[in-house]
C-alpha cells in the first residue's frame, strides 16, 4: 500500500495524536461520561489506522507492530480475567466483585475496579481492531511478493 | 422526536435500497454508510450517547476497511438475469413481507410506546446504583459491575474473532 500526498500527511501528523489523547480520555473518564472500554479502544485504534493510511505501508514495520499488538490484546484480555477472579480472593467471594475501595463519586480515582476494567477493556479493543486491520495488509502484501 | 425518528429511519431504508441496486460498488459501500450515520443520529435522540460514540466509530471503520476492499477488487458488480427460481423467490418474500408486516401491526399495539418501556430489572438496576458502584456513569455500572459476565464474553468475543481472521488470512507459515 502506498502513502498519499504531503498535504494529506502533514495534516495527519497534526491530527493523530489529538485523536490518540481523545481515545485515553474517552477511556480514562469511561466512570464518569458516556464512553468506556470499548468507545475509546476503537478510537485509538482509528489514531493507528489513520498513520497506516497516510504514510503507507512501506513506512512503518509492519510485521513487527502486529506481533506487537496481537500480544498485548492477548495480554490484556488475561488482566482482565485476573481481575475478574480477584473478586473471588476478597470479601464475600463472588466472580466480578468490584472490592475496591469505592472513594468519593464524581471523583477521578473512584468506582473502586472499574476504570481498571475499563482501561484494560480499552487496550484490547484497540489491540483487536488494529490487528485485524494489519492482518487484511501484511496477509496480501505477502502474496504479490 | 417520533417524526425525526421515521425520517431518518426512511432515509436509512432508502440508502440501504440503493446499496443493494447499484451498479458501482463504491457507491453502494457509501450508500451502506448512510444506515450506520442514521443509527448514530437515532442514538442521540433516543439519549444513549454511550452507544451513540460506539457505533459512529465502528461505522467510519468498517467504511474504510469496506472502502479498501472494493478499491482492491473489483469495482463493478456482475449482474446475472432473473429465471424461473428468481421470480418464484421475490413472490414468495413479498408474499413473506405481507404477512409479517400484518401481524407486525397486531403486536405492535399491545407493546409500549417506543424507546418508554422499562423492564422489570431494570428498577432494582437504576435504584442506588451510584452508591453500590461509585460510579456516575450508570452505564459502566452496570456494563463492568452488574453484568460483568457479558461484558467478559464480549471481550472474548472480540479475541477469539481476531484469531480467526489471523488463521484464516495467514498464508505463509510463522517461522
Amino acid at each position: 500500500m502506498k502513502g498519499m500526498t504531503i498535504i494529506v500527511k502533514k495534516t495527519t501528523q497534526l491530527i493523530a495524536g489529538l485523536v490518540f489523547l481523545y481515545g485515553i480520555y474517552i477511556i480514562v473518564h469511561g466512570h464518569l461520561t458516556p464512553g468506556g472500554g470499548f468507545a475509546g479502544g476503537v478510537v485509538i485504534a482509528g489514531s493507528f489506522i489513520l498513520l497506516i493510511l497516510a504514510f503507507g505501508s512501506d513506512f512503518l514495520n509492519l510485521v513487527k507492530e502486529e506481533s506487537g499488538s496481537t500480544l498485548y490484546e492477548n495480554l490484556a484480555i488475561l488482566v482482565v480475567l485476573f481481575l475478574a477472579v480477584s473478586g473471588l480472593l476478597f470479601g464475600t467471594r463472588v466472580f466480578f466483585l468490584n472490592w475496591f475501595p469505592k472513594g468519593t463519586v464524581g471523583q477521578l480515582v473512584s468506582a473502586g475496579m472499574l476504570p481498571l476494567y475499563n482501561i484494560f477493556v480499552g487496550i484490547e479493543v484497540a489491540a483487536s481492531i488494529l490487528t485485524i486491520f494489519l492482518a487484511l495488509i501484511i496477509f496480501k502484501e505477502e502474496i504479490s511478493e | 422526536m417520533e417524526l425525526a425518528i421515521s425520517v431518518i429511519v426512511g432515509l436509512m431504508i432508502l440508502g440501504a435500497l440503493y446499496a443493494i441496486h447499484a451498479k458501482d460498488l463504491l457507491s453502494a459501500v457509501i450508500a451502506s454508510g448512510i444506515v450506520g450515520y442514521g443509527l448514530v443520529i437515532c442514538f442521540l435522540l433516543l439519549k444513549a450517547p454511550d452507544l451513540a460514540i460506539v457505533q459512529i466509530v465502528v461505522e467510519t471503520i468498517t467504511l474504510i476497511i469496506m472502502v479498501a476492499v472494493v478499491l482492491d477488487s473489483s469495482r463493478e458488480e456482475s449482474f446475472s438475469k432473473p429465471d424461473t427460481q428468481g421470480y418464484v423467490s421475490a413472490i414468495t418474500a413479498v408474499f413473506l413481507i405481507i404477512v409479517l408486516f400484518y401481524f407486525f401491526k397486531i403486536s405492535v399495539s399491545v407493546l409500549d410506546v417506543f424507546g418508554e418501556s422499562t423492564l422489570r430489572m431494570a428498577g432494582p438496576y437504576i435504584e442506588g446504583a451510584t452508591e453500590k458502584t461509585g460510579s456516575a456513569n450508570l452505564v459502566t455500572g452496570v456494563v463492568f459491575d452488574f453484568r460483568g459476565y457479558d461484558t467478559l464474553g464480549e471481550a472474548t468475543v472480540l479475541v477469539t474473532a481476531v484469531l480467526g481472521v489471523l488463521t484464516i488470512l495467514r498464508i505463509k507459515g510463522k517461522k
